[in-house]
């Protein structure tokens, strides 16, 4: 009713409420970013920055709007910026992780979970982000569009792309990890989804 | 031409384009099943205190200067 020219609640009523909610949604912030990087130290810290960001531009949001997507595309955009400003660390990030991908040899982590994850990392970011969102973080096409700014079409497409070329990689077991045998990636992830979807029987 | 992609069909052949597209979305789905469980996998993680701590500086911080 009054919705148009209504004077700015009292700040402090405001920030609680938001913080009760940004706080919430830190677990979800912390799974994009894991996600996103592969990298847990380096996930933390973006989640952090994205979380103080949001927190700092807390004027700008509209409270019940989609606070989620809101603080997703934060991050995103965090993640890009420290990325050009620091392409040069990127690289040599790559080059290590890329050494990890043979050299990786964690026994408490279940076989198929890390064979994706090492799959997502050979994927361009645009599909790898596109495929979280819409695969893993639960948001709807035209919201994703919106976190990443594009159009909800480049989403479909990418989303597409991303989920051909991992089932291609992990089909080949193309990463480079020792002595695996071509297809042995998507039987393992076979088999875990099996193990997974039973077990909500037993 | 087209056809001439494997030169020795079995005699399941004829189900094989259809068997083929059930196995692709299997796939599909398994990777989905995987996808979402190492998502859900750090959303259910405990959060790490330094998250509270920063959030709860910041909003000391910030109503410190209302306060003035």
């Amino acid at each position: 009713m009054s919705s148009i020219g209504a004077p700015p609640k009292p700040p402090s009523a405001d920030d609680a409420g938001f913080k009760k909610e940004l706080v919430t949604l830190i677990p979800h912030l912390r799974a994009f970013a894991r996600t996103l990087t592969g990298d847990p130290t380096a996930a933390d810290d973006l989640a952090q920055e994205a979380m103080m960001k949001a927190w700092d531009a807390r004027a700008s949001y509209q409270m019940g709007t989609n606070m989620k997507a809101w603080t997703f595309m934060i991050l995103r955009n965090q993640f890009y910026s420290e990325k050009r400003r620091s392409w040069r660390q990127t690289q040599l990030d790559q080059e290590a992780a890329e050494r990890t991908l043979v050299a990786v040899d964690d026994p408490e982590a279940p076989v198929a979970l890390d064979e994706l994850r090492q799959a997502l990392k050979t994927l361009p970011e645009e599909q790898r982000e596109a495929l979280i969102l819409v695969g893993a973080g639960g948001f709807a096409y035209e919201e994703a569009a919106e976190i990443c700014q594009c159009a909800v079409g480049t989403v479909k497409s990418r989303v597409s792309r991303a989920r051909k070329a991992l089932q291609a990689t992990l089909e080949r077991g193309g990463y480079g990890r020792d002595g695996a045998a071509a297809g042995d990636a998507m039987r393992s992830i076979l088999a875990d989804a099996d193990r997974l979807s039973g077990a909500r029987q037993d | 031409m087209i056809e001439s992609k494997d030169p020795t069909p079995r005699p399941d052949a004829p189900a094989s384009k259809e068997h083929g597209l059930e196995e692709v979305r299997l796939r599909q789905q398994a990777i989905g099943v995987k996808l979402r469980h190492m998502f859900d996998q750090v959303v259910n993680e405990p959060v790490p205190d330094e998250f509270l701590d920063i959030l709860r500086r910041a909003d000391e911080r910030s109503s410190t200067k209302e306060g003035q």
